[in-house]
């Protein structure tokens, strides 16, 4: 697709950048994103602002980096222990069948049942550490788009020849499911998982604007925007450049995932 | 065992309809346990949890005994399922009103939001979809595509929040936060639901539009429509009476699939319009810490999930009698 490429090499060096900024953000020469100035109240962008300040006088460039630091930890840490999880179920259901693998889908439909963002506000409402609370919701979420997946092509997989032969030659399960499944089965699921990276920024955004993620005083993306939104016309600077970063960053990580996962489609089929 | 899966056995109907209504009677109950769970398994001592501040021993026991929970879990389960059968959803706290009737009072506003929403959302995806699958490759069809992407990279608040600013406030031409009843007169009702609708169709609309432009595309690889074509039928005649409906099926259920999830998945707009709907009354039950609202809430939700989708997934095999045998 020559007519995507630059949109994707933007999307690539944006994402780059925007994991830069977020890995250095302590070592960056910003003010602390909790500094408060009460001298520069919702100043506009300027030469010590780059972005502005808020409307405690906070620098918006070092929260919005600090925010998206946390935006980047909870997409990666949730997806992450949703596909160890769902390729563990997944391929185990695929390998094994019969009963374990109706149990398992029956499983799978009851917390498909639950409309997502109502199962995550319900789980992250009750007490407990919050950053766990909303990986793990957000896990859960994933899971079983994941272990369907897992589920399908190990299926597709075990029917081919090598895993006959793999059977024959008398190897044993694990082996067969690490040696022979595994490496087939993960760049399918990889390309999956990263658009589920954009939803869960998405998600993570979505409790923090709401207040039900991070504590207020924990800079996060959604959490500025909803701070700031009573002074919307006054300083929309302070509402506008931490919506448009995330924007950007979900929309680049969308562009990559769609070509790997275009690529990996024909493998899927 | 790997070879055991077997030749698929053509199901009979009601073969077919048996199982789905197990299916769906297991997932309720789970469902419903799950609920249950959710309030059962609150840490430390339930009752004084859910009082709060207000918690004296008194209260405290008053309340565990009034709850059940002296009892063990599954006879708690089964009592208050029992309350539940009979719509009794218990009372909050802070105010001591019924939670059905609370419940209730805001399924309207909600309903009115998701109905509105779908309608929008459907009268812009379908002419999109089947334009930009007819003229598939084509600049328009390459650059809606990218606003599509665009739109589904945007998280709603941002997206509301632009609206807000360009529409309500920069130009004050709709109110920009809550609601009007009907009882107020149509347009008052009407003026408030603009924005929200507006933005949430906006963002249902990429989904709604990939899927039947691809649905669209090979549907118009067919024979039956190259014969259309070949017979001379207009453009728009083949397209939208031939070609669309059987490639709406897909959408149909996606369509469902979004009103299910909308009855509680509004949380966003609903929070941030002052709409008072049930997402709103959700992200309020959770800052109160009413937890037995929380409860029922989730316990609505999901059960309106379920039968929205059970009846949808009805409805498709209805339609493509294919799904039939």
């Amino acid at each position: 697709m020559p007519h995507h490429s630059l949109a994707f090499k933007f999307s690539v060096a944006w994402l780059a950048l925007m994991a830069l900024l977020s890995l250095l953000a302590d070592g960056l020469p910003l003010p602390s994103p909790d500094a408060q100035d009460l001298n520069n109240m919702l100043a506009g962008p300027s030469g010590s602002h780059w972005l502005g300040a808020d409307s405690l006088g906070r620098d918006i460039l070092a929260r919005t980096v600090h925010g998206l630091r946390l935006t980047f930890l909870v997409s990666f840490a949730s997806v992450g222990l949703a596909l160890v999880i769902g390729t563990c179920l997944g391929i185990s259901a695929g390998y094994i069948g019969g009963w374990y693998d109706r149990g398992l889908s029956l499983g799978l439909n009851v917390l498909l049942a639950f409309p997502p963002l109502v199962l995550i506000v319900a789980l992250v409402a009750y007490p407990g550490n919050m950053l766990i609370k909303i990986i793990a919701s957000l896990a859960l979420v994933f899971v079983p788009s994941i272990t369907r997946i897992a589920r399908a092509s190990t299926l597709r997989f075990a029917r081919l020849d090598f895993v006959a032969a793999a059977k024959v030659a008398g190897l044993s399960h694990h082996r067969i499911i690490t040696r022979e499944l595994m490496p087939n089965v993960l760049p399918v699921l990889l390309a999956y998982a990263f658009l589920l990276l954009g939803i869960g920024a998405l998600a993570e955004a979505g409790l923090s604007y709401l207040g039900l993620g991070m504590p207020p005083s924990v800079p996060t993306l959604g959490g500025m925007m909803a701070a700031e939104q009573a002074r919307i016309l006054d300083a929309p600077h302070a509402v506008f450049f931490p919506g448009l970063v995330l924007f950007l960053t979900i929309f680049a990580i969308n562009i990559v995932g769609e070509r790997f996962n275009a690529g990996s489609e024909g493998a899927r089929r | 065992m790997i070879d055991s899966k077997p030749k698929r056995l053509q199901v009979p109907a009601l073969r077919r309809w048996v199982a789905s209504s197990l299916t769906l009677l297991l997932t309720l109950f789970a469902v419903s346990v799950l609920s249950f769970l959710l309030v059962a398994l609150l840490p430390g001592d339930v009752a004084t949890t859910l009082l709060g501040d207000s918690a004296t021993p008194e209260r405290s026991a008053e309340l565990r005994k009034e709850l059940g929970l002296d009892q063990p879990l599954p006879r708690q389960y089964g009592t208050w399922l029992g309350k539940v059968m009979q719509g009794d959803l218990g009372q909050t706290f802070n105010s001591g009103e019924a939670i059905s009737d609370m419940i209730l009072a805001r399924v309207p506003v909600t309903l009115e939001l998701i109905l509105l929403t779908q309608l929008l959302a459907l009268a812009i995806a379908i002419p999109l979809g089947v334009w930009t699958a007819y003229k598939a490759g084509s600049v328009f069809d390459r650059l809606s595509l990218s606003v599509s992407l665009a739109l589904l990279s945007m998280p709603t608040f941002v997206f509301a929040l632009l609206l807000v600013y360009a529409v309500a406030l920069k130009v004050p031409l709709l109110p920009s936060n809550g609601y009007a009843p009907l009882s107020d007169g149509l347009w008052a009702n009407l003026r408030h639901m603009v924005l929200p609708v507006t933005t949430l169709a906006l963002m249902e609309v990429p989904v709604y539009m990939r899927l039947l432009r691809s649905e669209m595309l090979t549907t118009l690889q067919q024979n039956f429509i190259l014969l259309a074509k070949g017979m001379g039928l207009s453009l728009s005649r083949t397209l939208f009476q031939h070609a669309l409906r059987p490639s709406s099926l897909s959408l149909i259920t996606l369509v469902g699939l979004n009103m299910g999830r909308l009855m509680g998945g509004a949380l966003i707009i609903e929070t941030m319009f002052v709409l008072p709907g049930v997402g709103l009354l959700l992200v309020e039950s959770i800052f109160q810490q009413e937890y037995l609202l929380t409860q029922a809430i989730v316990l609505f939700v999901a059960v309106a999930f379920i039968l929205i989708n059970t009846l949808t997934d009805w409805l498709y095999a209805w339609v493509d009698p294919r799904l039939k045998h």
